[in-house]
């Protein structure tokens, strides 16, 4: 057992971090609501090769584990960056598993082709609130069982979101084209979910994490009744118990990740364990902290509410963190279930 | 990183579940059930055999020298089986105590039995009119020429019944700050002036409120330097990583599993197939993980030197609460047959279940209550004020 970063995950970490500092303070994450794009940030990520990193070697990317991604999503998730950077990195490497997706892959590793993914099959062929789909040029859908690449089409409306996410229904038209079928569709799809569902676990990690960060600060600092508001049970007691799940979030997360490579048989129910308890996490450590602003947590000015909103938007596109728990039981005790 | 715990950990495992397999008997655990002592002669000395009373003191010390990692596997697969280790673990840690302070006397005496499995020694902490609050203890050692005097009561000490030795922290000195005018002491259960009462809880755990009256006990049985009590104590509690609730959590849901694969629901399908029962089960296969992770982290940060102080806390707060939740949903979740107890014939899960909530209850009080806990992380972790 051994819970350390490698001396090159602490330098991506530190990076990354460096680079969100820069590019995405609160100011501008607020300035590019609603639509949730910060043009300027992504350039510095695909500069950064945040994307292209994601793909395999043998396909021509960077090559980075699910761990590294895992890691590099919490500092997104700190941020609340304003860029579809997780939605982009799972696409990138679900194009790189199928042949049919190699030009969509060229464009995407060159830095000039911003493709993300629908989270939830297509619907009546519409695939709904897809992350980034209010930005990409191209999403990949399942619709059926037929994996597509549906090209955006000009004048896609954003749909207006909890998050400031930049969502958006894409109905699957005559210009789609198929990726894969049948049994092989479907696997490479669940793939792509379990990766998307760990990496956003990863963010929602990052944001409660910062968020409990912010709301710690703010009770060391407000005075009521001549005392610190952290010096109070009421407040203290319920800090000390989102500190405890954003430990165990991030522990869980990070397991999930390193899962992927390590231990493959555990991997789709590790991925859905973090992404219910991730969920859970950020939803409970965001209220506090927004909660123990008092009015003030209430105000768009304060940053409180910027996590509070995304830690509901970023996993409720996916669903409620019941649909991971009953996931975990049926892929561990085969219910065949409903 | 790596989140294996490692071979030396899985051969122990191994080793553990076939060892539980033969010692630990359906009648010994039924035995546990009804007299609620969990410190069994047999099972101790079975213990010792394997070398397990001590598997993480150094070799020199009579111990194997194994790492707190490896002994996870040890006490994860104890826990699980419901194993009789109470009065193991209170015993060993004393003796390691007195392997660190004690005098050569007091070593001599008590290290070789402790290791041999033939002592039982009991925690005297928890008073009538105090026990979060340790260090208000209340009970007082007065010194004369030949020794100590001790006047007091100490409400659950745990097999102070069936114990030789008490670890008592005594007040020596009422006139210094609470924290330094404490003393423990080694006391000598068999003597004029001790009296046991059971005491008995929610679970059926047997306790016991202990009175001293007038108890002497020589200075030879004087553990550490006078009014050093409170320190001592944490020599004590320094191996204890963590007190963490997972095999518990585990036992359970094997238990929940099992009847929900067996029970039909109203639609003739097993139980297991109902939405609200698959959640449920999802939820705490969910929180075990997490249980087990922030476990394993307080154990793995000891073995790399890191403080694990409120960590451990972590650990300990996160599994004895989950697992109290747990216990409640599942029983909820049986419906009204949740309510037919153990040892009637036609309660679920051989009554498992409804014994997990009441035996739950207790993991969140002792070994410092979740609000001790609390305090702890909100204090040394998040850097928030002491209350006032
Ligand atoms: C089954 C069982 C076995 C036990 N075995 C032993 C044993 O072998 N040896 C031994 O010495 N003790 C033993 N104990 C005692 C146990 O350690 C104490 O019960 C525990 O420490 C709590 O102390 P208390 O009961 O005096 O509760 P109190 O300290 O009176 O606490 C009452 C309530 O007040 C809360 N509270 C207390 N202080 C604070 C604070 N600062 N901030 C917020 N809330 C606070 C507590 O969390 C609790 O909810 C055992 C207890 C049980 C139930």
């Amino acid at each position: 057992m051994d819970l350390r970063l490698t001396e090159e995950q602490q330098q991506l970490v530190e990076a990354f971090a460096s680079l969100y500092a820069d590019a995405a303070p609160s100011d501008r994450v607020r300035s590019a609501e609603p639509g949730g794009h910060l043009p300027e940030l992504w350039d510095r990520l695909v500069a950064t090769g945040a994307v292209e990193m994601a793909v395999p070697e043998d396909a021509g990317g960077g090559g980075a584990s699910l761990l590294d991604l895992a890691l590099v999503a919490e500092q997104h998730g700190r941020a609340v960056a304003p860029a579809p950077l997780i939605e982009a990195q799972v696409a990138g490497r679900l194009l790189s598993r199928l042949p049919a997706g190699a030009d969509a892959l060229a464009g995407v590793i060159a830095g000039n082709r911003l493709v993300t993914v629908g989270v939830r099959p297509a619907r009546d062929g519409v695939a709904t609130l897809v992350p980034g789909g209010a930005v990409a040029d191209a999403i990949v859908a399942l619709d059926e069982d037929r994996l597509v690449l549906v090209p955006v089409p000009e004048g896609t409306r954003h749909v207006v979101n909890t998050g400031a996410m930049p969502l958006a229904d894409i109905a699957i038209g005559a210009d789609a084209t198929e990726l894969a079928t049948g049994a092989d569709a479907l696997a490479a799809y669940a793939i792509a979910l379990d990766e998307w569902r760990v990496l956003t676990a990863g963010a929602l990690v990052g944001i409660a994490q910062r968020a409990l960060e912010i709301g710690v600060a703010y009770v060391k600092e407000r005075h009521a009744f001549g005392q610190p508001i952290g010096g109070f049970q009421a407040v203290a007691h319920r800090l000390a118990d989102r500190a405890t799940e954003v430990d165990g979030a991030q522990l869980l997360t990070r397991e999930a990740a390193w899962a992927a490579a390590e231990d493959p048989q555990r991997a789709p129910e590790l991925a859905a364990m973090a992404f219910g308890f991730a969920a859970d996490t950020a939803r409970d450590t965001t209220y506090y902290a927004l909660h123990f602003h008092g009015g003030y947590g209430f105000m768009l000015e304060y940053d409180a509410q910027l996590y509070f909103r995304r830690a509901r938007a970023w996993a409720g596109v996916l669903g409620e963190p019941r649909d991971a728990y009953r996931r975990v039981s049926d892929l561990r005790y085969a219910a065949v279930g409903a | 990183m790596d989140f294996r715990l490692g071979d030396k950990s899985e051969v122990l495992r191994k080793e553990a579940r076939e060892f539980l397999r033969e010692v630990l008997t359906p009648e010994m655990v039924e035995e546990c059930y009804r007299t609620g002592v969990m410190h069994n002669v047999e099972f101790t000395k079975a213990m010792r055999d394997k070398g397990w009373l001590a598997p993480g003191w150094p070799v020199e010390y009579g111990g194997q020298g194994r790492d707190p990692i490896e002994i996870l596997a040890l006490s994860e697969e104890m826990a699980r089986a419901g194993a009789p280790t109470y009065g193991i673990g209170t015993t060993m840690m004393i003796a390691w105590v007195i392997n660190m302070v004690g005098t050569e006397e007091q070593k001599r005496e008590i290290l070789p039995k402790a290791l041999a499995g033939d002592i039982v020694i009991a925690l005297g902490f928890t008073e009538p009119e105090n026990g979060s609050d340790a260090a208000a203890a209340a009970t007082r050692a007065v010194q004369s020429d030949e020794g100590w005097t001790i006047n007091g009561s100490k409400m659950f000490t745990t097999n102070a019944h069936i114990a030789d030795y008490v670890f008592m922290l005594a007040r020596t000195d009422p006139d210094a700050p609470k924290h330094r005018g404490l003393t423990t002491f080694l006391v000598p259960m068999k003597q004029e002036g001790v009296e046991v009462q059971p005491v008995f809880t929610l679970s059926g755990e047997r306790t016991n409120i202990t009175f001293y009256n007038d108890v002497f006990v020589s200075d030879q049985w004087r553990i550490g330097e006078v009014n050093a009590g409170w320190r001592v104590m944490s020599v004590a509690f320094e191996r204890e990583h963590s007190a963490a609730f997972v095999g518990e959590q585990e036992r359970l849901l094997d238990h929940v599993v099992a009847w929900a694969r067996e029970t039909p629901g109203e639609d003739g399908l097993p139980r297991i197939e109902e939405a609200g029962v698959r959640e449920r089960i999802g939820r705490a296969a969910t929180e075990i993980e997490v249980s087990q992770l922030l476990q394993r982290r307080t154990a793995w940060m000891s073995t790399v030197d890191l403080p694990t102080h409120m960590k451990g806390s972590m650990s300990k707060l996160f599994s004895s609460e989950r697992l109290e939740r747990q216990a409640a949903d599942f029983v909820e979740m049986l419906g009204p047959d949740g309510v037919r107890g153990r040892g009637d014939p036609t309660a679920p899960a051989n009554g498992e279940i409804e014994h997990a909530l009441r035996h739950s209850k207790g993991t969140t009080i002792y070994a410092g209550t979740s609000e001790i806990q609390r305090n702890i992380i909100a204090q040394h972790e998040l850097g928030l004020p002491r209350p006032k």
